[in-house]
């Protein structure tokens, strides 16, 4: 890394030189890369190794092939723990995407104090998780929780939140739409600050209304932020850990247990090392082929 | 014309306040928690002016001599995490915008779509393997996971955005490419290189998962501790809502005072820890 590691006779060189120079800025990479290497790859690989082991911590370990995988696919648990995930996954990248495109038109608006209410918009994203999530689990205290008071005040009869099987889930999705809209909001609104102003000058001559100009303007030039911003909040749901983790724990019973959940249990309760190797390797897959999907229906968008 | 416009402008600030509030008042009923009384904070309907406002909360947390120990864990395992990430990640950056190795950045992206959770699974076996639990070292390595990704993430960007002839010329004039990154290149960044240490400083402090598995009884970080006052603990509101805003106040603190290099590093690269 140091300056005469690279020798004095490649110091005098000229413009053309500098190109040449490509191979040596390795070992600017180096450092890093043996650090990722350890901390990321070799994660990886050794998770598929342990995945096809019976591993247990405190027992031995023995070589099953596929059995930790057979299992998963007839384990109930973990099945309606995908089916679970799917659902929470769904509300909580929906509801963002709709409200942070919607604040994103706002924002990029002129307004008095709009760097402040900015700013106070962001805060729930940059907010510690596991501290808001206990202001939201006594907000959703069934007797005495602000929110069960909110919904007498209009008339709505109380909700058991947290603590009935039926409401658990899109209740969860609340903390979650409320913790990551912001990052939404944010992607669009850089989104919205890089569109050319002509088109809009155009369509004001033409006298278009304010929808005819969003829908045929606005819209298709954000679609490639949007479809950046659906990626991130759809792999950021998947694996959706904290707040679920705080505020219910995957219960009452297994109803909040999603997939990331049922791992960690696997894993730091039960120490099934190698079958929690084998879901997170499933895990993965699920997110990658996500990932492509939403990728794959970029590419047919900008065709179209 | 005018009407319409006035009545335009009314809907459109309602929105905002609309927008804005549940952020608002979700802090704000954690400060209001936190300075009230056990009375104030079991009543029903509930009080949201304290009646009678208390530190008390406070002096009960900090009355506590653990929370300064891990409060200390937090600040030592941000830190670390945060300033090794500059010192790999910088050079990092700098060489895959020179390199124009974009590819070597798909790394990153992989690094970014991973759940937490499995990275843990191989590194607890490793570190029991290696002897190194109940120290703070273990936890320090995993939260690099969170913190190297996001300063090579955006210093690559940067670097890439930083114009080559300033460097050029230094190598003309005969600097190694080593002086020309030290002495050109690196002023330069100091911008990018502020985005970085926030985010990544930020995302260390609030992560959980990696330090609920890793930390022993006496190497837990903040949001490890706060999260067993609620689980062992008999369940008090003041104090647990005092604990919980004395987590999240740093960093809440640095949003706004950094809130311009926040929103830039952010919409620049959708990175988020964890």
């Amino acid at each position: 890394m140091s300056a005469t590691a690279l020798g004095p006779s490649e110091k005098a060189s000229g413009l053309g030189k500098a190109r040449n120079y490509a191979r040596h800025y390795w070992w600017f990479i180096v450092p890093c890369a043996v650090v990722v290497l350890a901390t990321i790859l070799f994660p990886w690989g050794f998770t598929l190794f342990m995945s096809v082991h019976d591993w247990k911590i405190g027992g031995g370990r023995e070589w099953v092939g596929m059995a930790n995988y057979q299992k998963l696919f007839t384990d109930e648990r973990f099945l309606s723990s995908m089916l679970r995930t799917g659902y929470f996954t769904a509300l909580a990248v929906i509801l963002p995407m709709l409200l942070g495109t919607a604040a994103a038109l706002a924002f990029h608006r002129k307004f008095p104090m709009r760097g402040l209410a900015r700013t106070i918009f962001i805060l729930p994203m940059m907010a510690t998780p596991v501290a808001v999530a206990l202001v939201w689990t006594m907000m959703f205290h069934p007797q005495l929780g602000v929110l069960n008071w909110l919904l007498s005040q209009v008339g709505i009869p109380p909700s058991l939140w947290i603590y009935d099987a039926a409401t658990v889930i899109p209740t969860l999705v609340i903390v979650e739409v409320w913790h990551w809209t912001p990052l939404v909001m944010l992607i669009v609104l850089g989104g919205l600050a890089s569109l050319p102003v002509d088109p809009y000058e155009a369509a004001k001559i033409d006298g278009a209304n304010a929808w005819q100009v969003f829908r045929h303007i606005t819209l298709p030039l954000i679609a490639p932020f949007l479809v950046v911003a659906l990626i991130i909040r759809a792999i950021d749901a998947l694996k959706a850990f904290d707040t679920i983790y705080v505020i219910t724990q995957g219960g009452p019973g297994t109803a909040s247990e999603t997939i990331n959940i049922f791992l960690y249990l696997q894993a730091f309760a039960y120490y099934n090392m190698g079958y929690a190797s084998a879901v997170v390797v499933v895990f993965f897959i699920i997110i990658l082929a996500l990932a492509g999907l939403l990728l794959w229906t970029r590419a047919r968008v900008k065709e179209i | 014309m005018r009407v319409k416009k006035t009545l335009g402008d009314i809907g459109f600030g309602f929105a905002v306040v609309v927008l804005v509030s549940p952020a608002l008042l979700v802090f704000l009923w954690m400060l209001s928690l936190s300075l009230k009384n056990e009375l104030d904070n079991t009543a029903f309907p509930p009080v949201f002016i304290p009646t009678e406002p208390t530190l008390d909360n406070f002096r009960q947390v900090f009355e506590r001599n653990d929370f300064f120990n891990y409060a200390l864990n937090s600040i030592i395992v941000s830190f670390s995490a945060t300033g090794l990430a500059l010192l790999l990640g910088v050079p990092a950056g700098y060489g895959i915008a020179k390199m124009k190795a974009t590819k070597a950045a798909v790394v990153i992206l992989i690094a970014r779509i991973t759940p937490g959770l499995s990275y843990l699974i191989p590194l607890f076996l490793l570190f029991q393997w290696l002897g190194l639990t109940g120290t703070l070292t273990p936890i320090v390595i995993t939260h690099l996971v969170i913190t190297v990704p996001i300063v090579v993430w955006i210093m690559m960007g940067f670097f890439e955005g930083l114009p080559g002839e300033l460097e050029e010329a230094a190598l003309v004039d005969g600097a190694t490419i080593w002086q020309a990154f030290w002495h050109v290149a690196m002023p330069l960044a100091k911008p990018g290189m502020t985005v970085a240490t926030i985010l990544a400083f930020i995302f260390s402090w609030n992560n959980f998962i990696f330090a609920m598995v890793l930390a022993g009884r006496e190497t837990r970080t903040l949001p490890v501790a706060v999260n067993n006052m609620l689980t062992f603990e008999q369940v008090s509101w003041g104090p647990l809502s005092a604990a919980a805003l004395l987590v999240t106040a740093p960093v809440l603190i640095l949003t706004l005072l950094a809130q311009k290099q926040i929103v830039a590093g952010l919409t620049a690269g959708g990175v988020k820890g964890g």
